[in-house]
């Protein structure tokens, strides 16, 4: 028989190979050569010293607003308001960033710590209201996403510029930016967020798995009745979810503020670094490690997908085809195991 | 009389910008109704409106003054094919149904995009030629006073939204078929003892709400965008939902919500136009419906329980 553990991890890896074949089918379809378009991925996320650095640029966020989505996800709460987090992490780091000059080693933290309790604040706004009133977390916080949209603007044109189309830049004292990982990789904004990010993973891991507090999440989220009854106490631990949950989107705001961009524009849409949490939390089983895998991988189909065009002449979409049918065979990982139940049979 | 000017201005706009949302709305009960939980609603009018422009593009030198009609019923029809994958996903593979619709609004996005590239060779479609007008509507327009306001300068689509919305609460209310719809999105297994295929409820309810999403989109492409890009529907999907979940899962109670939305939009919009309204920063007009709407929820409208066995796939023989 099939462990469940083995199950948790090719269910994964099936349904990334299936992905990828159906993207090959699509492109057989319209009539390009399958192996170039995978090979211009490739060469665009691996390429090269600075495709490297810029994927690892991308899965930095991506690595915190997996964990944002998923350490709600393990409270059995669906926060869709990474979005929006993100969106107020960003804007707080900048904030912090540019208004002052400060030694770094007490002004960067300042910002970063600044992003994670914006975040946090967003978070905690849905969490409240759910535990107190039952109001659905989803609708709040899809309300708050464009909330924080529009008052970010305002701020980046009103406060944080003279009228202009985006903040001041930060001061140098609260850059995550770093001359040698650019040198190292060709000049991409590589920047040491990912180090944060990778805590970050590492803290959700220890968070959930080895303290009585998220032992108490996980049970809110298998069942909060009977953790009600078990003397847990519900509502507590529904508002602290969602309040590290809103944390880690938060610093992925100030990723984006302190290490790739240095300042904020102004967004007529949103960033969708939120939504592509969801897609990350949801390949990498909700678990520290694999949001880490998952974030990598659609970090590099994200920034490889952009080499498409240019050498292979497919349109870059193509990789959003594919991750959505990752998620997809993911969500309907039933039929996987029963296939692969199915196989097994047959050989005996 | 300065108050009745104000609202004659404002309703048409608002009844404008509601319609979208009705639609969608309306498809966001229907499946979660039965007993599906559809994140999908934004990725079902994605491609509504996609199949709505494109169509609207190809065949508008054929059909001429019907296109806009014929387009919206074409995207109809294909967004209800389209969402027959989140029915397949949660009804027979019995997925995660916020997942499988998380991968909709994915695809639909992606898939939209890629065949906009793929046919026009550019981001964006151009604009069509055949999208739905405003007008009046005969004799109704000219009772004083409410004609204008309800009936003058407006999109029929608005009347089409509210009238389904009419027919789906009689359905679902009034009529076996409704009853056995609810009946399988509260208590599936007591469904299936008395008879009533599960699973073909809820495809049958998926697929009406592709159907109502595709209608959203496209209407919403019609009236309001004129072309298709990735960046045509952004959110509107989910303020859909939103209103479902405001409304409270009721085909009236969602159709106020989405008014209310669209009322909230338009104030924004004529605001620089309403004496009060004039000296407000305008960011505080566009955030409104949004506060508004946590504000009402947080006060006033309280619990919103959510049809009882939504979001489980329903398993034969299973306790």
């Amino acid at each position: 028989m099939f462990t469940n553990r083995l199950f948790n991890i090719l269910v994964p890896l099936i349904s990334v190979f299936l992905g990828l074949l159906a993207g090959a089918i699509i492109m057989l379809a319209f009539g390009y050569n399958p192996i170039n378009g995978y090979q211009a991925l490739w060469n665009g996320a691996f390429g090269s010293g600075y495709f490297f650095g810029e994927t690892i640029r991308q899965v930095t966020p991506y690595i915190l607003t997996g964990l944002a989505v998923a350490f709600a996800f393990r409270s059995g709460l669906f926060n869709i308001g990474a979005e929006g987090q993100v969106i107020v992490g960003w804007v707080a780091a900048v904030w912090v960033g540019s208004s002052f000059e400060a030694p770094m080693i007490i002004h960067l933290p300042l910002a970063v710590l600044a992003a994670a309790f914006a975040g946090a604040l967003w978070g905690f706004l849905p969490g409240l209201l759910k535990a107190t009133k039952g109001v659905h977390e989803v609708i709040i916080t899809i309300m708050l996403n464009y909330i924080a949209l529009h008052v970010s603007n305002y701020m980046i044109r009103h406060v944080l510029s003279d009228g202009g189309d985006s903040s001041d830049p930060i001061a140098n004292s609260a850059s995550l930016a770093s001359d040698w990982l650019m040198q190292i990789t060709e000049y991409s904004r590589m920047h040491y967020g990912i180090l944060i990010a990778l805590f970050a993973a590492f803290i959700m891991w220890f968070i959930l798995e080895k303290t009585t507090a998220g032992y108490e999440f996980r049970a809110v989220g298998f069942n909060p009745d009977a953790s009600k009854y078990a003397g847990m106490n519900v509502k507590k631990n529904i508002i602290t979810s969602m309040i590290i949950s809103g944390a880690f989107a938060g610093l992925a705001g100030a990723m984006e503020g302190l290490g790739t961009f240095g300042y904020m524009p102004s967004h007529s849409a949103f960033t969708n670094l939120g939504f592509d949490g969801i897609a990350v939390a949801l390949l990498g089983g909700n678990t520290g490690l694999g949001i880490v895998i998952s974030a990598f991988l659609f970090g590099a189909l994200k920034v490889g997908a952009l080499n498409m065009p240019t050498t292979a002449g497919v349109p870059s979409e193509l990789v959003e085809i594919v991750i959505a049918l990752i998620i997809f065979f993911v969500a309907s990982s039933y039929i996987i195991r029963w296939a692969l139940l199915r196989l097994r049979k047959e050989e005996k | 009389m300065a108050l009745l000017d104000i609202l004659q201005s404002i309703i048409p706009i608002a009844l404008f910008y509601s319609a979208p949302l009705i639609f969608t709305a309306l498809g966001g009960v229907l499946s979660e109704r039965s007993g599906v939980v559809n994140i999908g609603l934004e990725g079902l009018m994605v491609m509504g409106a996609f199949v709505g422009i494109v169509f609207n593009l190809t065949f508008a030198d054929v059909l001429g003054a019907a296109t806009p009609w014929v387009s919206i019923l074409v995207a109809a029809i294909i967004s209800a094919l389209f969402s027959l994958l989140h029915a397949v996903a949660s009804v027979s593979f019995r997925a995660d149904q916020v997942v499988s619709g998380v991968a909709i609004n994915f695809l639909a996005v992606g898939l939209g995009v890629f065949l906009t590239k793929q046919w026009y060779g550019k981001g964006q479609t151009d604009m069509v030629s055949q999208p739905f007008y405003s007008s009046n509507v005969p004799i109704l327009s000219d009772i004083p006073v409410i004609g204008k306001m309800f009936f003058a300068g407006a999109y029929y689509t608005s009347y089409l939204a509210i009238g389904l919305a009419i027919l789906i609460w009689f359905v679902l209310y009034k009529t076996a078929f409704g009853l056995r719809l609810r009946s399988v999105g509260e208590h599936p297994m007591a469904a299936d003892t008395n008879g009533i295929n599960v699973y073909k409820m809820r495809y049958i309810a998926v697929m009406l709400s592709g159907a109502l999403g595709g209608l959203g989109g496209s209407v919403f492409a019609l009236t309001i965008a004129l072309n298709f890009s990735g960046s045509t529907i952004v959110g509107q999907g989910f303020m859909a939902l939103a209103a479902v979940i405001f409304g409270k899962w009721h085909p009236i109670g969602a159709l106020g919500a989405a008014l209310f939305f669209g009322f909230a939009q338009s104030l924004s919009i004529i605001s620089s136009n309403i004496p009060f309204l004039a000296d407000v920063p305008s960011v505080y007009l566009i955030i409104a419906p949004y506060v508004l709407t946590i504000l009402a929820l947080a006060g006033f409208i309280g619990r919103a329980e959510a049809p009882k066995a939504s979001g489980d796939p329903y398993i034969k023989g299973s306790r």
